[in-house]
């Protein structure tokens, strides 16, 4: 057991400094379970998001030594031993108290996208086929937590500050999952052309890097819809057909 | 006068997980203005753990499987005190249920002809859970969340409701406070439909995250409501002992499905020492005829691995306390071995229990295809909770209806894994649509505004204790400790005795808590708040424990180790008295059906 030094931001609504505490380290320990301790011998009044503690439920974002990284799953002995770990509240979105933003804005863009429209049931019963092959990338994308570390992270959101026009990596995904899901026969691509913005992401791959369930964001999602939304608007010879089919009718 | 935000809706649901949401989605598509509180973000609550699957009798892997052998698995399971009326809608309804959630964009894994794909579990007769790997609980929340969005529903995230208000002797509103301000809310409606989900933080080991606190058993029980089969806690057989600070993370009993065996220090498979009689016809007597089953074969009986997680969760403790146990505490589950019988194990473990390779990868540094992982009991879920009709969901208060893990009725003395998926889509559907038909039925709501007033003042009497020296984490430590060890697992009258004057002890030093700081997300304050459901549910559990002086299902006392006839007879009932205190009654099982008692007959074999 040895005491370790933290860094954590506490302040309200954009106003805050680092300030220092000191905890006992135990074998096994996470930066969640060092906060907790903290909070509990310190600090009971530090504002922490967290739910599962088991990486599954996406709750305790935050950025650790400077990585956006989920706190439960951020393990001590990966940190730098003799070096103070900073841990500080997600910068791409509004602050609300310490370690906590205000990440409604995600909500909202959610519900901007078309939602899920299956093609007619397959058989009889009301029922459909899919087969496991057909569902595999699909599957990958629904692992999202929506921990949102891939909002976090996207420098149009965080540097450039476009949240009022581009949904960011998690609703691309989110739209990903719902184009290339077998039954759906929804059109999005207008939508992430326009309202969206697709063209914003420069495939940095910043966000796949952040992902605590490794989605292939980028390569996975992205650029494929990047590449459906390029063959249907700006494909050279779809123009020049669709020009002379105007001019015949 | 106490500052509060006035809301109103038809039907007001009280948590979001996925009892509330389905409960949320059935009262929107009944016409009703709904109001969806959680106490955290949408989509994070504890429906996103479960792994394994949602149990429906579709019979696409076994087309042996109907709802009649899943109704008889389930009372078998539940050791018969079951509500046998739940029981029955539950497994009529849970296909239903689960084929609806594809048709909203779910994406479970396939059969090989494209159909949802059933797994193993246990005390299911034949492969019965739909899944998505191990993610099942989060495919779930998520198409829900993602299709009532789009509904017109008010949700209200990082809400915690703190009373039940009345109209004359219906319950017509709530006062909650919001998270991020401290701010209060008083919602008034025609209906309220809780879904908060069960009481883990009451001990010191479990699976549950911080907001399991009893929140609606509680809340229900200071409205009036009664409760019921509160001393059937499940202690989930197989959690994580290693790290210390993951004790008691889940570990899938999908691991068991997909061939994981338990062995002891020794190496040796115990669960074949010991194998209850009602069970022994259809569980497997060697190794090969277990490993065919779960391999699909279906002339094979079940490993023993695979029995009720009251059963394994007890020969566990036994292999510990005997001193065969594993280093940290535990005893081995080992699903590495599987790669002697499957060319690409390593790689099929991946691919089966992928959030498991995950956990245990990253959280203790193991991989579970090379090595067996150490794994002990932990606080899982509550069988009991607020008593319902098996119809409607309404408690015994007038529009106050119940779903999931806070009600009671379908799981009798011990749930099976997979049941709560399908209970909470199945009920929390009924509730919903039921809440509706009641909300409509009524003149609008009217709350007296001293009940408010008196609410918005006990919600903040810690702020005025800040100088108090008992301080809220203490005590919610000291609590969980206490039940942990008096109230476990194996339980005995002197020691639950004792801990029913150490949780009267803690309640009067909760009284005198006190916080600091702000109103604004305040941990501490909402500790100081969860101490008073923490203490109705503890006392609950221990009372009703008290009573049954026999073993069955989830409660197993070493002062009367055996199943007794006459306990059968009837469930415990607890309600809060007209001078405050507890009041516990034996409430006679109603006699079941005699087309249902013919399925369990048919089905005993």
């Amino acid at each position: 057991m040895t005491a370790h030094t933290f860094k954590v931001w506490r302040g309200e609504r954009g106003t805050g400094a680092f300030q220092d505490y000191s905890t006992d380290i135990t074998e096994g320990m996470v930066v969640l379970d060092a906060m907790h301790q903290i909070q509990a011998e310190n600090a009971n009044d530090l504002a922490i998001r967290w739910n599962c503690k088991a990486g599954k439920c996406g709750s305790c974002s935050a950025e650790v030594n400077g990585h956006p990284k989920l706190m439960c799953m951020t393990r001590m002995d990966e940190l730098p031993a003799h070096e103070p770990v900073t841990v500080e509240p997600m910068r791409a979105f509004p602050h609300v108290r310490d370690l906590v933003t205000d990440v409604s804005w995600n909500y909202e863009q959610k519900k901007r996208i078309k939602k899920f429209k299956p093609r007619a049931p397959d058989a009889p019963d009301g029922t459909w086929r899919m087969m496991q092959a057909d569902v595999d990338r699909v599957q990958e994308f629904r692992k999202c937590i929506e921990c949102f570390l891939c909002q976090d992270v996207c420098h149009v959101l965080r540097d450039h500050h476009k949240h009022d026009e581009f949904v960011g990596p998690r609703h691309l995904v989110y739209t990903a999952a719902l184009e290339m899901h077998p039954l759906d026969i929804e059109d999005r691509l207008g939508d992430l052309k326009d309202e969206h913005a697709i063209g914003y992401c420069n495939i940095t791959k910043c966000c796949t890097t952040v992902c605590p369930e490794h989605i292939a964001i980028t390569d996975n999602a992205i650029i494929p819809l990047k590449e459906r939304v390029v063959d249907s608007f700006y494909d050279p010879v779809v123009k020049l057909v669709r020009l002379l089919r105007a001019k015949r009718t | 006068m106490a500052e509060y935000e006035r809301v109103e809706h038809d039907v007001l649901v009280i948590g979001a997980g996925g009892a509330g949401l389905r409960a949320a989605i059935a009262a929107a598509a009944g016409g009703a203005r709904v109001g969806l509180v959680c106490k955290s973000l949408l989509g994070k609550a504890h429906t996103v753990m479960a792994e394994g699957g949602v149990a429906a009798a579709m019979g696409h892997v076994d087309d042996r499987d109907n709802w009649r052998v899943h109704f008889a698995d389930t009372m078998r399971g539940g050791q018969y005190l079951n509500n046998w009326r739940m029981a029955q809608l539950h497994a009529q309804e849970a296909p239903d249920r689960v084929r609806e959630l594809e048709a909203w964009g779910a994406v479970f894994d396939r059969t090989t002809d494209g159909r949802i794909l059933q797994r193993n579990f246990g005390g299911h007769r034949y492969p019965r859970l739909a899944h998505v790997g191990d993610r099942t609980g989060l495919e779930m929340i998520r198409t829900l969340q993602d299709h009532a969005i789009h509904l017109g529903i008010d949700v209200h995230m990082e809400v915690t409701v703190v009373q039940l208000l009345k109209d004359r002797d219906r319950v017509a509103g709530a006062m909650a406070y919001d998270r991020e301000r401290g701010r209060f809310k008083l919602f008034s409606c025609g209906a309220v439909v809780l879904a908060t989900g069960g009481i883990g933080r009451a001990f010191d080991i479990t699976s549950n995250s911080w907001e399991y606190t009893g929140d609606g058993h509680s809340l229900a029980y200071d409205a009036g409501a009664e409760l019921v089969d509160m001393e059937f806690v499940q202690f989930h057989p197989t959690g994580m002992v290693w790290p210390p600070s993951v004790k008691g993370i889940l570990v899938t009993e999908g691991v068991r499905g997909e061939g994981g065996v338990l062995r002891n220090k020794d190496g040796k498979r115990f669960m074949f020492d010991d194998i209850p009689d009602n069970y022994k016809g259809q569980t497997a007597d060697n190794e090969e005829e277990g490993w065919r089953y779960t391999q699909g074969d279906k002339s094979a009986r079940r490993p023993p691995e695979l029995l009720t997680r009251d059963h394994v969760a007890r020969c566990i403790q036994r292999e510990v306390r005997e001193g065969r146990g594993s280093p940290h505490g535990g005893v081995y589950l080992d699903i590495a071995w599987i790669k002697e019988r499957l060319p690409k194990g390593a790689e099929h473990i991946r691919k089966k229990l992928p959030s498991m390779y995950h956990q245990f990868k990253q959280l203790a540094n193991i991989d579970i295809t090379a090595v067996p992982m150490e794994v002990g009991p932990t606080t899982h879920y509550i069988m009991g909770g607020i008593r319902v009709d098996g119809d409607t969901q309404m408690s015994n208060v007038p529009g106050l209806f119940a779903a999931g893990e806070c009600a009671a009725g379908l799981h009798g003395a011990n749930r099976l894994g997979g049941n709560s998926l399908s209970d909470l889509l199945v009920f929390g559907k009924r509730a919903g649509e039921h809440a509706v038909a009641f909300a409509k039925s009524q003149a609008a709501a009217r709350l007296a505004p001293v009940d408010a007033d008196a609410s918005v003042a006990a919600a903040l009497e810690p702020f005025e204790r800040g100088g108090s020296p008992e301080a809220p984490y203490a005590i919610q430590h000291e609590l969980q400790g206490l039940m942990q060890k008096l109230v476990g697992i194996v339980r005995e009258e002197g020691e639950m005795r004792q801990a029913l004057s150490g949780v009267a002890k803690l309640r009067e030093r909760a009284m005198h808590v006190g916080v600091h700081g702000n109103r604004e997300y305040n941990p501490g304050w909402h500790t100081a708040l969860d101490l008073h459901h923490l203490m109705t549910v503890s006392e609950a559990i221990t009372l009703a424990a008290l009573e049954r002086k026999e073993s069955r299902g989830g409660h197993f006392r070493d002062d009367y180790p055996d199943k007794d006839p006459a306990y059968a007879r009837f469930n415990i009932v607890l309600r809060k008295g007209l001078d405050g205190a507890m009041e516990l009654e034996r409430r006679t099982i109603p006699p079941m059906p005699d087309d249902l008692k013919a399925i369990i007959e048919e089905q005993k074999s």
